[in-house]
């Protein structure tokens, strides 16, 4: 049975056994410690802090916001993943790349160039005498938020889009079908998964977003808690807020699966599938280029723009060479060895999940992307109270942080480490072992070697997004710990604009290099299959 | 005779300006109730001669015309949900989606509700799939799945049916019983059909009459027993199954062969290459028969016949016969023709060609 051999495997090699307890234990007692904490409290006093209007409030607003964001990013998403797959538009391969470059701007960025584009004191006012009403509350949040997360969407609907069956919707046609009818009733129905797998991952960044509502001040339940966090610091009310934080998580990762249920639709036939044909647009094409053009000049252009002429204020009064670097090895010595931690936990998670696959293996990689489901306040905040509790010395260490930034984004990391593995297959192992190696021999002689690109890439993934992360940093960071995520926030929450540039622009830089492993990645995972038949 | 339904003419498609066109100058035409097979290699065209015919491509020249009325030509292109076409892919392309019963209602707009209804469970009984209306198709067999296929095409009762490699999705057992039923229903109809294949046993068995493309043209439009006995080109005669190619030269009705003097199917002078089906031939005893002599290389037994191979002038032929004599490798015999040989066009000289059998095709997908 494959459950027993998984378990021998735990049980004859520390191994193995060592960094899954780590992952289980990490992600899972300081979230169980929370709760725990938060029931110590006087039921009264708990009714009191849970059952009031502020609850409601809170709850309207994150959902609310959620929504909007989940609209926002289909507006935006759906006719740009439409054309550039399903027309001839010449340059498609350039919008393609465009919708994915807003992935280098972090929402909090993002943010920050809205704000300091609008407004008496924006951008727009200063070089164009235009002056819009400053961005924030529910519209800033929801402009930020679509902006910078509609790839996630646009992604999921592309590669939707592309492995639709053209057969399906030549045969609704042929029955006597419209096109605008075939896309109501054929295409839009067969793209449903793509909508939850690419609403889910941003649903879960809304409800975990911390960045852009403290910068466009909208009161949700992460706002709240920063607030709690910040100014008074109520540890059971926080608790309360990060517990209904998380239970709104679990419940819209329980509605996701509910409706992905019975929506895993199966081609029927196994012939051959041929490529699309792409829709001419004729006339209508500079239609489709306003439109691609207005999106890429907004998540794109609008945040580089605003940043640029920023740092050219900036620059005026000197750039501030000392507190760059100061930030940036901050910023260094924390993402790497979680990094490398993040990678090291990965291998024996994802190893267990390819070669000894069950229930319970599969249980432990769920941990691993729990951890990236939490949101990192909430998560952060449980970080907090469990060390406090439990582990007194560890509160406020850089060590803290890293641990942090490992669970948190672990998720990253199994994914490249688990499709290299499959590249090397178990009889390698087997046959090192009849030479006569050892278990850990034969993985380090014959495996290791086939997985180290993965783990690379997943060591790269894990820092440049750790080189980014503001709400964990926010929480946990060691007192004089200034990160660059951490000094482009809180300059720009005091609307010092020019003070902000030179940090946001270097996190820019970071998160473009993320971009560019990701895609890599993705054409290096597209070529495989096609090389391993030849 | 009447006109025919469906009129291809001279149909021309470049996906490329610069490169080749991939279907070019193809002509046919299609009777009513007759079922028209379209045989050829992968990338010889046929699917996209198809899809033109069903206006998902755009044709670069020439008309498609249906009863009459052109769908396809110089400024005309009606659309495919517009032309009464129907078509049956080769995976079938159910809405997943959709239930049975819907997938068939799919076709039949304009009809109220408890019609549309009515008319897909009568056409889902016509394919013997009653009771499965609220299946959903992932979870039916191939062939049922090939049947709703079938149903929701013929449901809308379209003019014309189009069959894109419908069966090369079917394990071989369950492909000829299903060809069968399936050529029966369209037969008992009226149904006029296009099928497309790159299965020469299918074509055969399938169309009434066919026609053979290769590389964007048609080689030859026929009868399956004329395409098969009497190919035109070297092509035809080799992509219906092995035969012997012989390089002869020729004087009126006979020719000298490397297999003795042989008539012809049609007259003919000079260096030719001709064609001689394996089953065409006999093995003869050498001493009785004044056929040429070879010698037996080869034999495989194959149950209702057997298939020798014969060498003979340092060529091998095939030669097929029923079992009545054996003969073992290493024998000498006479080879005799019992039918004229065909005398194939060839695009390139006779004399590329070398003498003997021709070889194994080389299976599909």
């Amino acid at each position: 049975m494959r459950f027993s051999q998984a378990l021998e495997v735990i049980r004859s090699r520390w191994y193995v056994a060592l960094p899954v307890a780590v992952v289980i234990g990490g992600v899972l007692l300081p979230l169980v410690y929370l709760l725990l904490r938060a029931l110590q409290a006087e039921p009264a006093t708990l009714w009191d802090l849970v059952v009031r209007w502020r609850t409601v409030r809170l709850l309207g607003n994150t959902v609310g916001l959620t929504a909007g964001v989940l609209v926002g990013t289909s507006l935006l998403a759906v006719p740009l993943a439409w054309l550039t797959t399903r027309t001839a538009l010449p340059g498609r391969q350039l919008l393609t790349l465009l919708g994915v470059l807003p992935l280098a701007v972090p929402g909090y960025v993002m943010a920050y160039a809205l704000l300091a584009t609008t407004g008496e004191y924006g951008t727009l006012a200063q070089t164009l005498g235009l002056v819009l009403p400053r961005l924030s509350g529910y519209t800033g949040a929801v402009i930020a938020l679509s902006l910078s997360t509609f790839p996630y969407l646009f992604l999921n609907l592309r590669t939707a889009f592309l492995g639709l069956d053209p057969a399906l919707e030549e045969s609704a046609q042929a029955l006597g079908h419209d096109r605008w009818e075939v896309f109501v009733q054929i295409v839009l129905p067969q793209l449903r998964p793509a909508f939850l797998a690419g609403g889910l991952l941003i649903a879960l960044h809304v409800l975990g977003d911390f960045g852009v509502v403290s910068l466009m001040r909208y009161d949700t339940f992460s706002y709240a808690l920063y607030i709690q966090y910040a100014a008074s610091y109520d540890r059971i009310y926080a608790a309360c807020l990060a517990l209904m934080l998380l239970l709104l998580t679990g419940a819209i990762l329980v509605l996701e699966a509910g409706l992905l249920k019975g929506l895993l639709f199966h081609r029927t036939g196994s012939g051959t599938t041929r490529a699309s044909t792409r829709h001419r647009l004729g006339r209508w094409r500079w239609a489709g280029y306003a439109f691609a053009l207005t999106v890429a000049g907004l998540s794109v252009v609008l945040p580089a723009g605003t940043v640029g002429y920023w740092m050219a204020d900036s620059a005026a009064t000197g750039l501030p060479w000392a507190g760059l670097g100061s930030a940036l090895w901050d910023s260094v010595s924390a993402s790497a060895p979680a990094a490398v931690l993040a990678a090291l936990l990965a291998l024996p998670v994802a190893y267990l999940g390819v070669r000894h696959p069950s229930t319970w293996t599969r249980g432990v990689e769920r941990i691993a992307y729990l951890g990236y489901a939490t949101p990192p306040l909430a998560f952060a905040l449980a970080l907090i109270v469990f060390s406090l509790g439990a582990v007194p010395f560890a509160y406020q260490t850089l060590a803290l942080l890293v641990m942090a930034y490992a669970l948190h984004f672990m998720a990253e990391a199994v994914g490249p480490v688990r499709s290299a593995l499959y590249q090397a297959p178990p009889h390698l192992e087997e046959a090192a072992r009849s030479l006569g190696k050892s278990p850990l021999g034969a993985f380090f002689s014959v495996t290791f070697p086939l997985v180290q690109r993965g783990l690379l890439v997943s060591v790269a993934l894990v820092f440049l997004s750790a080189m980014k992360e503001l709400p964990i940093t926010f929480l946990l960071a060691p007192v004089g710990f200034e990160t660059l995520a951490l000094d482009t926030w809180s300059y720009a929450e005091e609307a010092m604009f020019g003070q902000a540039a030179p940090y946001a622009l270097t996190i820019m830089f970071v998160s473009a290099l993320f971009v560019g492993v990701l895609l890599l990645r993705e054409r290096t995972a597209a070529r495989r299959p096609a090389s391993s038949q030849t | 005779m009447s006109d025919p339904l469906l009129s291809v003419q001279d149909l021309t498609k470049r996906f490329d300006p610069e490169a080749a066109p991939v279907v070019h100058e193809v002509s046919f035409d299609v009777e009513d109730g007759e079922i028209f097979g379209i045989l050829g290699p992968s990338g010889c065209g046929k699917t996209t001669t198809l899809r033109c015919v069903a206006g998902f491509e755009r044709a670069t020249d020439g008309t498609v015309s249906l009863r009459g009325q052109m769908l396809s030509g110089p400024g005309v292109h009606v659309s495919p949900e517009a032309r009464k076409i129907g078509i049956v892919f080769q995976n079938y392309a159910l809405f997943p989606h959709l239930t049975v019963l819907d997938n068939v209602a799919f076709g039949l707009n304009g009809a109220s509700e408890p019609e549309q209804e009515e008319r897909a469970r009568e056409a889902l009984e016509m394919v013997g799939l009653g009771g499965f209306e609220d299946r959903q198709p992932q979870h039916l067999s191939g062939g049922q799945q090939q049947r709703v296929a079938l149903a929701r095409t013929l449901a809308p009762e379209p003019d014309l049916i189009l069959l894109d490699e419908p069966f090369s999705n079917l394990d071989a057992l369950l492909r000829q019983e299903t060809r069968q039923e399936v050529r029966e229903l369209l037969k008992s109809k009226g149904m006029s059909a296009v099928l497309v294949t790159h299965n020469q046993e299918e074509a055969l068995s399938f169309a009434d009459r066919l026609a053979v493309m290769r590389g964007g043209q048609i080689d030859q439009i026929g009868v399956p027993e004329d395409i098969y006995y009497r190919p035109r080109t070297l092509f035809v005669a080799q992509f219906l199954g092995r035969t012997n190619l012989l390089l002869s030269q020729a004087a009126g009705t006979e020719a000298d062969t490397p297999l003795g003097t042989v008539g012809l199917n049609r007259d003919a002078e000079g260096t030719v290459l001709v064609s001689m089906r394996p089953e065409h031939l006999a093995l003869e005893a050498p001493e009785t028969s004044d056929g040429t002599t070879a010698t037996v290389v080869g034999r495989s037994f194959k149950g209702h016949d057997i298939t020798y191979r014969v060498c003979c002038h340092g060529n091998e032929y095939l030669v097929h016969t029923d079992n009545r004599h054996l003969y073992e490798p290493g024998d000498t015999v006479a080879v005799r023709p019992l039918e004229p040989a065909v005398v194939l066009e060839s695009r390139s000289s006779p004399a590329d060609v070398p003498s003997g059998a021709t070889p194994e095709p080389e299976p599909e997908e």
